[in-house]
Parts: structure tokens; sequence; C-alpha cells
């Protein structure tokens, strides 16, 4: 498998790894039957801002590479702005991917959307 | 480096390489030439097919060189399907066979032939009674391997020999894992066709052999001069014929003490495997499995991250995970023998080979454990207390 010294690297001490106990938004995303799920914890701070975000991975070190790599993008972004990060972007920052596992970057950019949504859920919720 | 997936390929041994050497350079020649040195050549590759023969219990006019195990296969199941396509067009396999076989069998099911593919139990023994009921008279072949690559399990193949020879249907086996480790004759197994590759064995890659016994008749596959009876055509590959010739030698000298050697060696992994991590199983059959294969399901983790673990601390193993495959499917073995698709991903295999110790074995046993705790702290399945 070709996986770039970047993608190792994250692999081998991938940041933002474990739980987050009461998580403001919880996104679980992937097929266990394929052999890639992703959880994704985010913690909200003020102004829609994205305090602390992490993640369990259950998949192959493409997996737990893209996972470290959303985790980080999106911690200290606005909401609005974490949105915008896209697989592409996952896939760039380290350095490309094998064809075989893009979809494991989409898995990130899914995973992190499914959490905000998670949270915007409960927000609307507790406010009516 | 310690290197735990002898089942994938072995080293060459030094001795068959040395034997090998000479036919790059002075012994060049073409062995289908009339002039003395050519004819030196056709009797090497007639002295290997000797030693081949006398491992298998043959008669050498029953070996047929090939460019390794995948094309012997090919050969057996595709050749004997071209000769007997006016008899039938049905041909009977298991679920747990080598690509190799199953590839084969899905390119003929393209060309119109039929084939049941068998299930097996949880410890992958083929069905018997459901391959016996699935012969028709429209069955000209069926193709079971002697002993699975991944799990190690050996097949009564004896029996399902004889079921074949009562209904008067062909058999070939898939014998690449264990020829040069177990010893048997194909005589007392029955088969009419069998399957091997050198590089399992301590020999070269790109060389293989196809026994076909003696009076059976099946349609060649490479097509040009007559080398190999007609049957395969192509100059021979005299170095490699050399060197597999020399491994069957040696084979047959250290088979009996490699065998007790591994054993040991694999059991020592697993019980110590066993003692040291939680939730782990041994997939396959305690004991009528090969001696040297070890196939480890790890509950909660995926299987390409746990080998590349290992990469990092110089151990060389693998593993039925989607992900080294090059598939998003996990081993379909261990999919047949009841294992469910997320525990296949996180398999490992270890295949002991000649050269393993005890001290790589407690370096495995002291390796794996931190990194599968380790993995499994990332994995969201993993109850963390």
């Amino acid at each position: 498998m070709a996986y770039t010294e970047k993608v190792m690297e994250y692999f081998r001490n991938p940041k933002n790894m474990g739980r987050i106990d009461n998580p403001d938004g919880v996104g679980k995303v992937g097929n266990k039957l394929c052999g890639d799920v992703m959880w994704i914890y985010i913690k909200m701070g003020k102004d829609e801002v994205i305090e602390d975000v992490k993640f369990e991975t259950f998949g192959c070190a493409a997996a737990i590479a893209t996972s470290s790599v959303v985790t980080e993008l999106a911690k200290g972004k606005k909401i609005d702005e974490a949105l915008k990060i896209t697989n592409k972007d996952v896939v760039n920052f380290l350095g490309g991917l094998p064809p075989i596992k893009k979809h494991c970057s989409l898995l990130a950019e899914e995973g992190l959307q499914a959490a905000i949504e998670d949270y915007k859920k409960k927000k609307s919720a507790s406010q009516t | 480096m310690i290197y735990l997936d002898h089942n994938a390929t072995t080293y060459c041994d030094p001795e068959v390489v040395k034997e090998m050497l000479p036919y790059f350079t002075e012994k060049f020649y073409n062995p289908s030439s009339v002039y003395t040195p050519s004819q030196e050549a056709k009797d090497s590759i007639e002295t290997s097919r000797e030693k081949v023969a006398k491992l298998l219990g043959c008669h050498s006019s029953e070996i047929i060189f090939t460019a390794g195990g995948s094309e012997s296969i090919n050969m057996a199941i595709i050749g004997t399907a071209y000769a007997l396509k006016n008899k039938g067009n049905h041909i009977i396999t298991s679920k747990i066979e080598h690509h190799a076989v199953l590839h084969t069998c899905k390119f003929l099911e393209e060309l119109g032939f039929e084939v049941s593919y068998i299930g097996v139990d949880k410890y992958g023994f083929v069905d018997i009674e459901q391959l016996e009921k699935s012969i028709t008279p429209k069955t000209i072949l069926i193709s079971i391997m002697y002993a699975n690559n991944e799990i190690g399990t050996i097949q009564p193949i004896e029996e399902i020999s004889k079921i074949a020879k009562n209904k008067g249907v062909l058999f070939h086996t898939d014998a690449v894992q264990v020829v040069g480790k177990i010893p048997f004759s194909v005589k007392n197994i029955g088969a009419d066709m069998l399957s091997l590759s050198a590089h399992k064995f301590y020999g070269p890659k790109g060389i293989g052999s196809l026994y076909i016994k003696k009076g059976l008749r099946i349609k060649p596959l490479i097509h040009g001069g007559g080398q190999e009876r007609n049957l395969r055509a192509g100059t021979e590959n005299v170095p490699a014929i050399v060197g597999m010739g020399k491994a069957c030698e040696l084979a047959e000298k250290n088979m009996e003490k490699d065998s007790a050697a591994e054993k040991e060696l694999r059991d020592m992994l697993e019980k110590n495997l066993l003692e040291k991590i939680p939730e782990i199983l041994i997939n396959g059959h305690t004991e009528k499995r090969l001696y040297n294969t070890s196939n480890v399901g790890v509950k909660y983790v995926e299987g390409e991250g746990m080998l590349l673990n290992l990469d990092f601390e110089g151990i060389c193993a693998s593993s039925g995970s989607a992900c080294t495959s090059g598939s998003l499917d996990p081993s379909h073995v261990l999919l047949a023998i009841g294992v469910s698709p997320e525990d296949a991903h996180g398999s490992l295999r270890f295949s002991f080979g000649r050269k393993n110790t005890r001290q790589e074995v407690e370096k495995v046993a002291e390796v794996l454990p931190p990194i599968v705790q380790k993995l499994r702290q990332m994995s969201p399945f993993w109850n963390k207390k």
C-alpha cells in the first residue's frame, strides 16, 4: 500500500483521538461490514465555534489518518466554516491517498458534517 | 527482520540458488536444440522432473512444468473444461479456494460453464454431503484445495477424491500450500491432477508443476512449440526448473524436522497471544491444519493497522482485512467459515518457516499486545474501562 509519509505519520501519532464526555454533537458514519467506522465528537464553545473535536475510528491506516486530519482542520472553526471542509482538503493535507482509500476521506468529511448536524438538531430541539 | 509470512512466499534456499546459477550463464542453452550443450540442458530438466515426481510419488512423465501455481491451476481447470466440454459443463469447487481457482471458475462461468461452490463448516472443512449431492451427469471436474492458505485447514482429500472416482468425475487438488510441508503421495490421495508451486517451499518464483495422471488428456492453455509433451509451449525456464527440482529434493530431506520445529513455534505464539490479549481467537481447526499456519482473529480492530504497526517493529505478517487485498471485501475464507465481516477485517495470519526462532516468537508476543491495545483505544467498539 503506497501511503504518503504524512499518512503514516498521522496513523502512528493521531491527534484528537478519543471520546468527549457529554458532547454537543456526535457523527457516526461508516459501515462495520466494509471495515471502516468513524465516530466524530464535537464540543461547542462561544459564537458557534468548535472548541474541541475528537474521533474514534475502526479502520485502516487511511481511516485513522483522515479522522485525525479532519478533527484538526475543524478545531477552532465556526461551524459554517467547518461545514465547508471537504474530503479534498483532507486528501490534500495528507499529500494524497491511494485511489482505493479515497472513501476514507469522504467518511471524514461526512463524519464531521454529521456531528455538526447532530449539534444543530439538538440545539433547535432545546430551543423549541 | 522477523518474517512470518511463509504461506505468501519463502526465501529461496541458498543451495537452490547455487544449483540454478550456472543455467543463467554457461549452461544457458535452449533445451530444444540439437547440439550437445542443449542436450545437457534437456537432461537437467528431466532430472528435475524426476525429483518433483519423487516428492509427489508419481512417474516423471506425469509432471508438467508451468510458470507457477496459478498457471497450473488454470491449466487443470480450463484444460479439463475444454477437453470435456462435450461431455458436460459442470464444475464443483469450494467457497474457500484460492482466487486462482475461484476466478478461473468465474471465467468459465462467463463462457457458459456452471459451477457449484460448496460451503464449509466453521473449521473450513468442505461439506462432503453437499459436494456429493451436487454431482450431476454433467459434472466434469471437482477441484478442492488440499490445505487452505489462510487458515491452514487440511481437507479429507482422500475421501473427496474417492467420491469423485466413484462418480467417474475427474478430481484436481490445489496442493500449493501442502507440497514441501507435508509428505504425501498423489497415488495414495488418488488425485487426477494436482497443482504445486516452488516458491512456497524454498524454491524460486515463476515455476510450478501440474501433475496429470497417466492417460488423462487435457487441453493446453499456451500454444506454440512442442515443449512439455505439447501441453505447455515456450522455451523451458531451465534455471527455475532446476531450482524447483533442488527444492523438492531438500523438502524431502527437511520436511519432518521442519514440521516439528515450526509447529512448536506456532503453538507457542498462539499460547502467548491467547494469554496476553483479551478477546482474540484462533480461526480454523486446532489439529487438522497446516503446522506452520496461525490465523488469529482480533476483535474490534482492523487488520491493516496491526500489520503496519508490526511492520514498524520489523515483523512481516498478513491479514484477511480488505485493505490488504486491494478490494473492499474481507477474506472470503473467513466469511465462509462464518466469521462476521467486521471480525474478518481484524484477522492476522502468521505463517512460519524453517529459519524462525523462539526469540522471534517472544518478540511478536511482546510487541503485538500493545499494538492491539493502542488500536482498540481508537476503536468505537472497544469498551474502554
